[in-house]
């Protein structure tokens, strides 16, 4: 079992013509991904990848099925894209690109309340269901098939909790990378509801780090809502306040956001916090035994 | 992006926001002669650098004469402005603000910023104005009202009635209110705004609502279709390694430390630093080199570090996904032969083709020495320092 993706799911390649767009999806494609088609306005009815291209999201959803969207457009054009991937029926839509102007975002938000549609990202690796589906920019051959649910706001982190988890055996259901940006598509709540509800799923790593205020909220949720095992990282301990890391989402302002204080909220929550994301792994191990 | 008072003064006047008068000025001279353009008897000169807090530091003189507008802008022309915002550095002083002096009869505060929790836009005012708002919240929360604005919809006039009403004003300011706020959101939407704020925004002798500072922030990710206000750009108040590393591409922030970390992905770059801390030693820098680093990003990156003297050692902590660690190690050596670094240079690589990549390393001949995981590069780096 797994949560959101999996070997069923049909998946529609927005920008797959681009660049970043035919790098990933090839890769995708290796790992055994059933990408059905792909979408850039104007080249409608070419070939590329071995897979059919549309002209819109709309075409491509009705001659294919598909269910799941992946956007690989440019960040000017990436809020409409969403938005088409929305319109056309898609019911998760999956956005990688970096650098999407906030107003888009909080429009695309606004909107998307009017749609049964799922948004992860944007600025993320993407979500996986190892062994069976892989959605984004993550290297697939670290992951395993296994028992650990994984939601992270950091790419590279996401890496690190995946390949321990590999390592020590564990493995995981499905991993999802919600993005660094400030405004966003799912949080770390909507993946703790899944999770929890997935049989599969015997523990949550969650990976956390400055700015905004989701680790205290999902804190909340897990100590009223979650049974299973969560282990949380915090990245951002020694980020001075009022300086953006990296992420346009990872900057402490006016005091709130610090790690801290997420650490404080989820300690009081029962989460085993780990201070070195090397103990994500070994945490995990120690909470589910064996 | 931060604009300076004077151009965000502009830019409220484009909108039809009221706004004191005056004109920058980057000489005594010219200072000057503004005084004498603007007319009247009271004027205030203010010191034009990125922060807040210029008043308590000494950035903003009154002058009763063309001449002590003169004599203020010589001495505020040239020097660094320490304010609680700008670090002990302080940011430098290139041009004044001379304004025509105004009457105060009320200090309210106004502003606006995309509120996270909601993802929508939150209109914040107050009627203690000329203070930091953050004290405002922390001392006297019920003083700050806020409404949030669904961006179909915009700003709706009787939200901002509500904002009016709730700082007391009488019925023309109220009218007045509602416009100012209506034109301050449109502002912010068609500037891609992060951040608009006027603190203070006066009641003047006259009883009519003026903005007396003005404060905005224009998003990074959306200067591509905000031209005009991407020229307004001032380097010299930007940190200068920070502005030499956005144009290699590269996320660096200065820290206080000693030992540089050089790593791929924010959050790892974040968690790098936590680790070197954690083992007991001080992280200089975050610095990302992104997804796809080159040799040649890898190599400027080093540069960079190396340019700051505090610098005793150097953690690289790569994990190869899509980058591949051998080519991230071929960057490494080429960095570490051209520059003739000196220090100790850790590296921690794991991910796609790490065994190339550290044979890369140890093959090279150079003084680089390998980590095995997270915990054992922080603990050599900081045993290095």
């Amino acid at each position: 079992m797994s949560i959101l993706v999996n070997k069923e799911s049909r998946i529609i390649v927005q920008g797959l013509t681009g660049r970043q767009g035919s790098f990933h999806a090839e890769q995708c494609l290796e790992y055994g991904t059933r990408i059905v088609a792909g979408v850039t306005p104007g080249r409608g009815g070419e070939e590329h990848l071995g897979q059919p291209i549309f002209d819109t999201v709309s075409d491509a959803v009705e001659a294919t099925g598909a269910d799941v969207s992946v956007i690989f457009v440019p960040a000017p054009a990436a809020a409409d894209a969403i938005l088409a991937a929305a319109d056309a029926g898609v019911k998760l839509v999956v956005c990688i690109t970096e650098g999407i102007p906030v107003l888009d975002m909080v429009k695309v938000k606004a909107v998307l309340r009017d749609h049964d549609c799922r948004l992860i990202g944007p600025n993320c690796p993407g979500i996986i269901t190892p062994g069976e589906c892989k959605i984004g920019i993550m290297p697939g051959f670290i992951h395993q098939p296994g028992r650990v649910g994984v939601i992270s706001r950091s790419g590279t982190l996401t890496y690190e909790a995946v390949f321990q988890t590999t390592n020590n055996g564990l493995g995981q259901t499905t991993c999802v990378g919600i993005g660094g940006d400030p405004v966003r598509g799912m949080d770390f709540i909507d993946c703790l509801e899944l999770f929890e509800q997935d049989p599969a799923t015997e523990g949550i790593i969650m990976v956390g780090e400055i700015g905004g205020s989701d680790e205290e909220a999902a804190a909340r949720y897990i100590r009223d809502h979650v049974t299973k095992p969560v282990v949380a990282y915090v990245a951002g301990v020694t980020a001075p306040p009022g300086k953006r890391m990296g992420h346009a989402g990872a900057i402490i302002s006016g005091g709130e956001g610090t790690a801290a204080a997420k650490y404080a909220a989820l300690e009081e929550a029962g989460v085993a916090t780990v201070r070195s994301p090397a103990e994500l792994g070994s945490a995990m191990r120690a909470q589910l035994g064996g | 992006m931060n604009l300076h008072e004077y151009q965000a003064k502009q830019l409220f006047a484009r909108f039809g926001i009221p706004v004191t008068r005056g004109e920058a000025a980057a000489t005594p001279a010219q200072a000057e002669a503004a005084a004498g353009r603007l007319g009247g008897e009271l004027w205030v000169v203010k010191a034009q650098v990125h922060a807040g807090g210029r008043g308590k530091a000494g950035g903003v003189k009154l002058a009763r004469s063309a001449e002590e507008v003169r004599e203020a802008a010589a001495a505020l022309l040239g020097q660094r402005l320490i304010t609680k915002q700008t670090g002990a550095e302080g940011l430098p002083i290139n041009q004044v603000f001379v304004e025509a002096g105004s009457q105060i009869e009320r200090e309210l505060y106004v502003s606006m910023l995309v509120d996270r929790a909601a993802e929508r836009i939150a209109v914040i005012a107050s009627a203690a104005g000329g203070m930091d708002i953050e004290e405002v919240a922390a001392e006297t929360p019920e003083k700050i009202i806020t409404v949030i604005v669904h961006p179909a919809a915009g700003l709706l006039p009787h939200q901002a009635r509500q904002l009016a009403h709730g700082l007391g004003l009488n019925k023309d300011q109220v009218k007045q209110f509602v416009k100012l706020a209506g034109n301050l959101y449109r502002l912010f939407i068609e500037s891609d705004a992060s951040m608009v704020e006027i603190n203070p925004l006066i009641v003047n002798g006259e009883g009519d609502l003026l903005a007396l500072d003005a404060k905005i922030g224009i998003e990074e990710n959306a200067l591509f279709r905000q031209a005009d206000l991407q020229a307004m750009r001032d380097p010299s108040q930007e940190d200068e390694m920070e502005r030499s590393a956005a144009e290699h591409d590269l996320n660096y922030v200065s820290l206080d430390g000693n030992i540089a970390c050089m790593v791929n992905g924010a959050g790892l770059a974040m968690a790098t630093m936590d680790l070197i801390k954690l083992h007991g030693g001080e992280p200089a820098n975050f610095l990302d080199v992104g997804g796809g680093a080159t040799p040649d990003r890898v190599a400027a990156a080093f540069k960079l570090i190396l340019s700051n003297p505090s610098v005793k050692a150097i953690l690289v902590n790569i994990f190869g996904g899509i980058v591949r660690c051998d080519l991230i190690a071929e960057g490494i050596v080429q960095a570490v032969r051209e520059i003739d670094v000196r220090i100790p240079v850790i590296v921690r690589l794991e991910g796609t083709n790490v065994d190339k990549g550290k044979a890369l390393l140890s093959e090279s001949g150079l003084a680089i020495t390998p980590a095995d995981d997270l915990t054992d590069a922080a603990k050599k780096a900081v045993g290095a320092v």
